[in-house]
């Protein structure tokens, strides 16, 4: 369905058939991906999926096997990666040591001999923007994690690029700075509109930035939507776990047709199905997963629709949020409430599942019915 | 601030919050067992590499006729430097008589030139095999490898034909060309081990920012690595300095590296054997590769540990 709206826009960075492989070793496979200008896309997979493989493909850095990249129209698949149009910001911030601030910044226009004036133009304005004028004059070792990827970011900046990536570049800060200077990317985002391309395994940073999220597993991408689409329609059952902490609850069963309508049945328990929303037939008989989100079952109150019991074995409570560990039907589930409420283990419960945002899978194929 | 007031005079009061026995640091016995092990075993290496450098030095500064007094390890009841004068300046090998200084001189310019052209080349391979690869490097690297296991003597006979073919045998030049050969192999490895400890994202940012090879090469890289260009350096000039067998081979006696020289001086059959010359002799020629190291040894020991610390 984005495939449609991908072109009216024009696109900023657009990956062709890409494929990769070192050796034996296949790590990108016959890859098509089209990023819209000034679209904030986030890669998302576990470590060795191939998320940071891609991006240096798209910064020139590795070169692909097979396959074409476009940035800006412009087929750029054997061009040099300063002749791309990019900035490119590392994990481990990447600054050259024995140079000040100022000079990181400025490195790249000085090997390609920019005036002097312009030069100076440009680092005042990045380090405007990211707030660090103060430590130009500084050397990368006297700054903390946090300054040193502001710096990083800004020898971006510099560039005057179309296109930023990211790897990783807040996995190497604390949580709080983290989250700071998550919101920092974000409003720099939000006020460049630039295209940003974003490698992270974290699933928090990419569902707070990201327009489209691409999540990848073995060199292929397995989702590209938003993240609200994302999170409540996962399209197999490898993205549904993936994304969401603690993780999509998954019970194992098979369709089943009761008075003309479609339930689903696991260990002797039986889940109505009206409300689920899906073009497929839900043929009796079929194998199946159902998978339900901790914050998509309501337990006790005023719940509407059809009620389940079950027996709370495990309460954490986590200050905003009050997770608990039910035992239901030999499954056990996860199960998020408010803080406030609090439950001894032991406890009876009556449950409630949200099935318009619940998601059901093959049990053979594993993908989204 | 109310609690800290409240807190301090319980502190400095004679009624301590302590309870008697073991507080603090723990006290240490000086003579533990543990420490006479270490400083004894310490002491005896120091002992056994220095005492034949102090007969050395004691017999230079002694005259002959002390010398055959037979007391090595007495120190020199008249200090004379007569025999240092005659080993640097009038030593007689084969038909010259200007002592050790003509070989010094001769080592020095060997010596520079070799540790100069060596490591300029192996640090640019170094750099290429770590960062960039291309195709069959690692096959390169390997023969390189190799080159560095394959003793020297194999090579000696080969090598004279060359040399002789290119017209430099018994020149400097060609002692100069063998040495920074044969210093290749370990000298790039020893480079290319350091720069793949580098961040290899440092490279990458310097790529995108634009920089060519030389430009990588010279203002991101040669910056950081200072260590590991002053161990190569001692390295080489200790391993050219002390080189006898390639000096013996290639050169000619008016040629002949300060090594050569001294071989000649010490093992001279005709005349008295002049200890105490021979005994200064050696010392000039070994006081350079000490003088070095005394220099630069603390960079040295940075250098060989770099690895351990993030860049």
């Amino acid at each position: 369905m984005n495939a449609n709206v991908s072109i009216n826009k024009s696109n900023s960075v657009s990956i062709r058939e890409l494929s990769l492989s070192f050796g034996s070793v296949t790590v990108l496979e016959n890859l098509n991906l089209d990023i819209r200008d000034g679209e904030f896309l986030v890669l998302l997979g576990s470590s060795g999926c191939g998320k940071s493989t891609l991006l240096n493909c798209i910064a020139g850095l590795l070169e692909p096997t097979e396959g074409q990249i476009f940035i800006k129209d412009k087929n750029v698949t054997w061009e040099e990666p300063k002749d791309r149009g990019i900035g490119m910001v590392f994990q481990s911030y990447a600054l050259y040591p024995q140079m000040t601030v100022e000079k990181n910044l400025s490195f790249g226009l000085r090997v390609a001999k920019l005036p002097k004036d312009e030069i100076d133009r440009r680092v005042a304005r990045a380090a405007g923007i990211l707030q660090i004028e103060p430590l130009l004059k500084r050397k990368p070792a006297e700054l903390s994690g946090g300054q040193r990827q502001r710096v990083a970011i800004g020898r971006a900046l510099v560039r005057d690029v179309d296109v930023f990536l990211f790897d990783e570049p807040l996995s190497n800060l604390d949580a709080k700075l983290r989250s700071e200077l998550r919101v920092e990317i974000k409003r720099l985002h939000q006020s460049l509109k630039n295209t940003m391309i974003y490698v992270t395994h974290d699933q928090i940073e990419a569902l707070t930035l990201a327009d489209r999220i691409a999540i990848m597993k073995s060199g292929v991408i397995q989702q590209l939507d938003d993240p609200q689409t994302i999170y409540n329609r996962p399209r197999n059952k490898f993205v549904a776990g993936f994304i969401g902490s603690p993780s999509m609850n998954f019970l194992k069963g098979e369709l089943a047709d009761e008075g003309g309508k479609p339930v689903f049945k696991t260990n002797g328990v039986t889940f109505s199905l009206a409300g689920y929303e899906t073009s497929q037939p839900l043929t009796a008989g079929r194998k199946v997963t159902l998978g339900v989100r901790p914050e998509h079952i309501q337990v006790d109150g005023d719940i509407a629709g059809e009620v389940h019991e079950a027996v709370v074995e495990i309460e954490e409570p986590m200050g905003a949020d009050n997770l608990l560990w039910l035992k239901y039907a030999g499954h056990t589930m996860s199960v998020r409430i408010g803080g406030a409420r609090r439950y001894a283990p032991g406890t009876k419960v009556r449950l409630a599942f949200d099935m318009t945002l619940a998601s059901l899978f093959d049990a053979e194929t594993e993908d989204r019915i | 601030m109310d609690k800290t007031l409240t807190m301090a005079p319980s502190v400095t009061s004679a009624t301590s919050r302590l309870e008697a026995g073991p507080q603090g640091k723990r006290p240490r016995k000086v003579l533990s067992s543990r420490n006479i092990i270490v400083y004894g075993l310490l002491g005896l290496a120091a002992l056994y590499y220095l005492l034949p450098l102090y007969v050395m030095v004691v017999t230079s500064l002694k005259g002959m006729p002390e010398i055959r007094l037979g007391n090595i390890f007495s120190p020199p009841m008249e200090i004379t430097f007569e025999p240092w004068v005659k080993a640097w300046a009038e030593a007689c090998t084969g038909l010259n008589c200007d002592g050790l200084s003509r070989g010094f001189w001769n080592s020095v310019r060997i010596t520079i030139p070799s540790v100069i052209v060596s490591i300029a080349i192996a640090s640019v391979n170094g750099y290429a095999l770590a960062n960039w690869r291309f195709k069959g490097s690692e096959v390169f690297f390997t023969i390189l490898i190799v080159g560095a296991f394959i003793p020297y003597q194999v090579m000696i006979y080969p090598i004279v034909i060359v040399l002789r073919e290119m017209g430099l045998y018994g020149t400097i030049y060609g002692l100069i060309l063998v040495h920074s050969i044969f210093g290749m192999p370990i000298q790039t490895l020893l480079f290319r081990n350091y720069f793949v400890s580098l961040p290899e994202e440092l490279f990458k940012a310097a790529r995108i920012d634009g920089a060519g090879f030389w430009q990588i090469y010279f203002r991101i890289m040669l910056p950081m690595s200072l260590p590991i260009f002053v161990v190569s350096m001692i390295l080489q000039t200790t391993g050219i300095w002390n080189d006898f067998l390639f000096g013996v081979v290639f050169t000619r006696p008016d040629t002949y590296p300060m090594t050569v020289q001294l071989n000649n001086i010490v093992n001279s059959v005709q005349g008295v054997k002049e200890y105490n010359v021979n005994m200064a002799a050696t010392l000039l020629t070994g006081a350079v590769p000490l003088i070095v190291y005394f220099i630069s040894g603390r960079l040295f020991v940075r250098g060989i540990a770099a690895g351990a610390v993030k860049g």
